[in-house]
């Protein structure tokens, strides 16, 4: 989906709020919403794919607003009730308050039909696609042309395993980009690698 | 159907979402105390860039450890006693030399190798760092410090699959032959995540 959560590339943001050295947690119950959410992961009730998707999905107002660990306490949340595992009603009597929850999944996807494989070296086009459900290509390298420069092994296709679909393992490549054409005349000179699925890609000649 | 209008309810705060969330799963003889307790002991004390600072300072001071990090990452930390998680399948350390920088991060969410180079900080997630390094990396380097002579080649990696990424910084010239276990307090999280030189 082409959800708030893609970044990559948009303009507008000011300065990042960078101090060396900077703590990753700040308060007691972030350490505890990080590791709720790891250990519903480790215990089978969802993966990380469908994870991230929760993320993804809260209502674009709600994921802005939100602190990082506010976005992963909510993605928790939702799934656990998606499962079947609590219900909303519970969680808000528990909490004495409203308990606001990510958005509806759409459907998901399987593997793309004959996909081509790549070695380093070779001419990649990301495929202009567009889906509603998860997807781990940034919107910034859509139809774009880059070059593998390595491979990486095969892994659950996220554009599936996000939504309980069957799909093979796939490879991912990484595939470096010229930030020039990206954003044409308007970026700073880079290299910009993306570990990019093998079913967003096509050989580009 | 109640023809009552639904109640306007403040937001419960993040204390009382998590103490809910941690009450329900406990309730169902989840647990979830118990491995909260043992997970936020790893996440806060055994997952440290400090790890990453070991790995630093063996490719310093080995060359075939080095060969091997550049080749393997995950099958080189773990030499080191190191772990990653299962769906952590590859890890792809990047050299900075005289010429190049890398820099890492994730455009879409908050991806890194966290067991290694320990949990990101707020502004690794924040939407700033997301949306410009990719877009703006020379300049948002230049803003948190970091100023590269103008022949660098600036590489960012954006953490889009689970492959994970390292940066294996330079060794400052004054470091040079000292011993292993001093070189570790040499390497910082954020020379690892690439926003500065060491």
């Amino acid at each position: 989906m082409d959800g708030i959560h893609d970044t990559g590339g948009r303009q507008g943001f000011g300065p990042v709020r960078f101090t060396p050295g900077a703590a990753a947690f700040h308060e007691p119950w972030e350490v505890r919403a990080n590791s709720l959410y790891a250990f519903a992961v480790r215990l089978g009730i969802f993966n990380m794919d469908e994870y991230r998707h929760a993320i993804e999905r809260m209502e674009p107002r709600h994921y802005l607003s939100a602190s990082y660990y506010e976005r992963s306490l909510t993605s928790l949340a939702t799934l656990l009730i998606e499962k079947g595992v609590v219900s909303q009603e519970e969680l808000e009597r528990r909490a004495e308050g409203s308990f606001p929850l990510a958005r509806p999944s759409a459907t998901g996807r399987t593997n793309a039909v004959g996909r081509e494989r790549f070695r380093s070296g070779d001419r990649v086009r990301v495929k202009a696609e567009h889906v509603p459900g998860h997807v781990r290509m940034p919107g910034y390298i859509r139809g774009k042309t880059g070059v593998v420069v390595s491979e990486s092994p095969a892994y659950p296709f996220p554009d599936a395993h996000a939504h309980g679909v069957e799909a093979q393992d796939e490879p991912t490549y990484d595939v470096r980009f010229r930030s020039e054409d990206l954003w044409p005349h308007s970026a700073d000179p880079a290299l910009i690698n993306v570990a990019v699925f093998e079913s967003y890609l096509e050989h580009a000649g | 159907m109640s023809n009552e209008m639904p109640a306007i309810r403040r937001a419960a705060t993040m204390q009382q979402r998590v103490d809910a969330v941690q009450a329900a799963l406990d309730e169902r003889g989840m647990n979830a105390s118990g491995s909260v307790a043992q997970l936020s002991q790893l996440a806060q004390e055994e997952w440290i860039p400090r790890n990453g600072a070991r790995v630093v300072a063996r490719a310093w001071t080995d060359p075939a450890y080095r060969q091997r990090l550049l080749a393997d990452g995950r099958a080189a930390v773990m030499e080191l006693g190191l772990s990653m998680p299962p769906h952590h399948r590859h890890l792809v350390v990047l050299e900075n030399t005289p010429t190049v920088h890398n820099v890492i991060c994730c455009t879409l969410c908050s991806c890194t190798a966290f067991t290694i180079i320990g949990l990101p900080p707020d502004w690794y997630k924040d939407l700033e760092y997301r949306s410009r390094v990719v877009r703006e990396s020379r300049t948002v380097l230049t803003e948190m410090g970091l100023d590269l002579p103008t022949e660098t080649e600036i590489r960012v990696w954006d953490t889009t699959a689970d492959t994970r990424y390292m940066v294996l910084p330079q060794q400052p010239a004054h470091t040079l032959g000292w011993p292993e276990e001093k070189l570790v307090d040499v390497v910082t999280r954020d020379s690892l995540i690439g926003v500065a030189r060491l």
